[in-house]
């Protein structure tokens, strides 16, 4: 194959890539219940930011361009008997959207599955190759 | 390439562009999560028939001359035009195709060997 960028590379990467994005939505529903004594520190969701890798014209593969903080802001909690309240009793929860993490979740895991598909159909059809004549 | 055309005939060079466009597909699956990409594919027929014109066309000239764009059936909003149903049918087409090209060839070879043999 003339490509730099084999079926191999392509779908190995995008594997790479999926998976760097089921460990940021574990840690979010890790994170999902912690609770911050101000709204500065509290946790909120992290989320990765997917960018395209260009070989020749089409043939394309996928990497973790960064990872970036969500824009959800913690929701203030009066609850006086934490220890780590504020002077006004408040404690802030982390900024996760849980219900949004698991569909996330599903949808990375399905896409890292698709991606597994591929390699195993060009692996067979690659070992056929080889074979052939014999 | 002139000696191995004569002796697969079209079948070489299908396989070829085949296996191109095993790539391109991998690719589009690849970026099913990428914002703003647009999934990109080859006119099969035309890029055989570029091939296997005679006018010195090779298979990565065939392939980049019959390249277009896929057509989402339903726009998403980040841009992406990535379909996931159809790329995945369209991948699994190209793939019992180029086992069948395969076939083909190994059609061939048999009948070359066997002749060659003088059985």
């Amino acid at each position: 194959m003339a490509n730099n960028l084999s079926v191999f590379d392509i779908a190995g990467r995008a594997m790479s890539a999926q998976m760097l994005r089921l460990n940021t939505t574990a840690s979010n529903l890790a994170n999902a219940s912690s609770t911050s004594g101000s709204e500065a520190t509290a946790f909120r969701a992290i989320k990765p930011v997917f960018k395209t890798v260009t070989d020749s014209p089409g043939v394309a593969t996928v990497q973790v361009d960064r990872v970036v903080s969500s824009n959800i802001t913690p929701t203030k909690r009066h609850d006086p008997t934490n220890p780590i309240a504020d002077k006004n009793g408040d404690v802030w929860d982390a900024g996760v959207d849980t219900a949004a993490e698991m569909v996330e979740m599903i949808e990375a895991s399905r896409q890292y599955q698709n991606n597994v598909q591929v390699l195993q159909t060009a692996k067979t059809l690659t070992l056929d190759t080889l074979r052939i004549g014999k | 390439m002139a000696n191995g055309e004569t002796l697969f005939g079209l079948h070489g060079t299908a396989l070829a562009l085949r296996s191109q466009r095993l790539a391109l597909l991998a690719s589009n699956i690849a970026n099913a999560a990428t914002p703003n990409y647009k999934a990109r594919d080859i006119d099969f027929n035309k890029a055989l028939e570029a091939a296997t014109s005679g006018n010195g066309t090779n298979v990565d000239q065939a392939a980049r001359g019959a390249l277009g764009y896929r057509v989402p059936l339903e726009a998403s909003l980040d841009g992406n035009t990535v379909e996931l149903a159809t790329e995945q049918t369209q991948f699994a087409e190209n793939a019992v195709k180029y086992r069948t090209t395969l076939s083909f060839l190994e059609g061939r070879i048999g009948t070359i060997m066997s002749a060659l043999r003088g059985e």
